[in-house]
């Protein structure tokens, strides 16, 4: 049998080339968190706390939300529509491995990933004022930040794939909840600053966490005294992106379908 | 000689609470000899496609026994990717992979496969060579169909499931696909067909099993389907202006008693057997009554 990582690698160049041939994927995965930063970047530029204005505070927020798009609003959408035009159908009835399959959707993702955040990061920098992170230790801290919530969105991602029932209806499922999550995240407005209720919710997923430890990353660090814990809560952070990374998987092990029926 | 396919008393039932459960195949027994190419007739809804479906490996069953070369596909375990990297299959209606080009989707399934066949050389037999460069979103029904079958066949196949695998050809396409499958036989990979096209069945296969309600009604050559072979010839000729036809065993002695009365040409001659199509209908209606 070839070899699975192989495949697996031959899968990922199959799917980053049908992602750069969709429009919609690109306009909507890559584009749009872009589009957001100029516009609430250009809106909001009001000093928040001594030497960080809001514009900062969003750029850090939305490079978190890059990751849920680029890796569990991406997934979310298009397993359903492979399952829906039986793609995945197909692939299961050769030997593919379905490990392979994944390889390939981690590959597209990363890829997706990296130049989003690169995107980001470079108009943030540019236009915005962010402040690339000042030393080894942040950048370590934002290098695992990364890391771990790409696994984390990839495998939730992967998860909510067999939720919606259909291919066509998969983005009116998957992108509600993920505006919802990006404002109770506290990404569109100050965290401190919504009410105790959306505060609570938002806690109990990970786009609030990799939010935070973002902040953590790119604003000074006398800021961790305004928010909610009064300090970054690093651990905190970690422990919740774990959680739902065992949750996911656990979950994508009992539900992931190859068809519809 | 060892089967195929080999399976006896096949029962799924789809449980439905509100209409009642809805048994699908109720009880199939076949047995498809390796090389054969082996026909399923039958109506929408008979129960072909959830039968060839749990031969592949993709549904389960609720009991009965069944081989695919060997393997139970019911119970792959660790044989799967063994199993499958000996089995084409082509899927009733799939529009995926939309974005690719007819040659990057071709080349990329070969590489699943430890004895692929060339890619070109598929896509050549398919009849898709001008294009190889066309992005699969471009494609016309028949010439995605005929991608189906590429795909299908990429993995030299030790037996090729072909699920209704003309809907949408033209005749031209359809002879050529046929010629594609009677070549395959010969390279000796056993062809499972479902098919509504009784002239396929009877181009192609060297035996045919009519499905219906979820049972076997008869398994059979084309030729013999029905009893299609001891069935009377019909003549039919014009006498006095009016159509005149009688049945007979022996056609060509009552031709020739025609002949000889007519002294020579009879007038709008036909001489006919029942066609496979007919033979089929027959078959259907008696059991739906």
């Amino acid at each position: 049998m070839r070899s699975i990582l192989r495949i697996g690698w031959l899968r990922g160049g199959i799917e980053i080339k049908q992602f750069v041939r969709q429009r919609e994927s690109v306009v909507f995965t890559l584009l749009f968190p872009v589009m957001l930063l100029f516009i609430f970047g250009s809106v909001f530029k009001d000093k928040i706390a001594p030497g960080v204005t809001f514009s900062q505070y969003f750029v850090a927020g939305m490079i978190a939300s890059g990751l849920v798009n680029t890796g569990f609003q991406q997934l979310a959408i298009t397993i359903p529509m492979e399952r829906d035009f039986g793609t995945l159908k197909r692939l299961r009835g050769t030997p593919m491995s379905p490990i392979s399959y994944f390889i390939g959707k981690v590959i597209v993702v990363t890829v997706s990933m990296l130049v989003q955040v690169a995107l980001l990061l470079a108009f943030g920098t540019l236009l915005f004022g962010l402040n690339l992170p000042a030393s080894a230790a942040l950048w370590l801290r934002f290098i695992w930040l990364v890391v771990l919530g790409s696994i984390c969105s990839t495998i939730l991602g992967i998860a909510f794939s067999s939720v919606p029932k259909s291919g066509r209806g998969a983005s009116a499922v998957v992108s509600p909840i993920v505006i919802v999550l990006q404002f109770f995240s506290g990404v569109f407005f100050l965290f401190s600053s919504l009410p105790k209720w959306m505060q609570d919710f938002a806690s109990f997923f990970p786009l609030r966490w990799l939010t935070l430890g973002m902040r953590s990353v790119f604003l000074p660090d006398s800021f961790a005294t305004k928010e909610t814990g009064h300090s970054w809560q690093t651990n905190t952070t970690v422990l919740v992106l774990l959680a739902w990374i065992v949750v996911g998987t656990v979950v994508s092990a009992r539900t992931f379908k190859w068809s519809d029926r | 000689m060892s089967a195929a396919i080999e399976v006896k008393g096949l029962r799924k039932v789809y449980p439905d609470k509100k209409n009642g459960d809805k048994i699908a195949v109720d009880g199939i027994d076949l047995r498809v000899e390796l090389g054969e190419i082996f026909a399923i007739l039958g109506p929408n809804g008979a129960g072909k496609t959830t039968t060839v479906e749990i031969l592949e490996g993709y549904r389960d069953r609720d009991s009965g026994e069944v081989q695919v070369l060997g393997v139970d596909p019911g119970n792959l375990e660790n044989q799967d990717l063994t199993w499958r990297n000996r089995i084409g299959i082509v899927l009733q209606s799939t529009e995926d992979a939309a974005d690719l080009t007819v040659a990057e989707t071709v080349h990329h399934f070969s590489y699943y496969y430890t004895n692929p066949k060339d890619a070109d050389q598929v896509i050549a037999a398919v009849g898709l060579a001008d294009k190889r460069n066309a992005k699969i979103r471009t494609l016309s029904g028949g010439q995605r169909r005929r991608l189906d079958v590429a795909l299908g066949i990429i993995g030299s196949p030790e037996i090729l499931f072909l699920d209704e695998p003309t809907t949408g050809f033209d005749p031209e396409a359809r002879r050529a696909f046929w010629e594609l499958i009677l070549q395959l036989q010969n390279e000796g990979t056993t062809i499972l067909l479902t098919t509504h096209y009784l002239d396929e069945a009877e181009a192609l296969a060297n035996r045919v099993a009519v499905i219906n309600n979820g049972k076997i009604i008869e398994v059979s050559t084309p030729g013999n389907l029905g009893g299609r072979n001891n069935a009377k010839a019909r003549i039919s000729w014009i006498e006095d202006g009016v159509r005149q036809e009688i049945f007979t065993d022996n056609p060509t002695l009552e031709v020739s008693k025609l002949a000889t009365k007519f002294a020579g040409e009879i007038p709008e001659l036909t001489v006919t057997r029942p066609t496979l199509e007919e033979i089929y209908l027959s078959m259907i209606n008696v059991e739906a009554n």
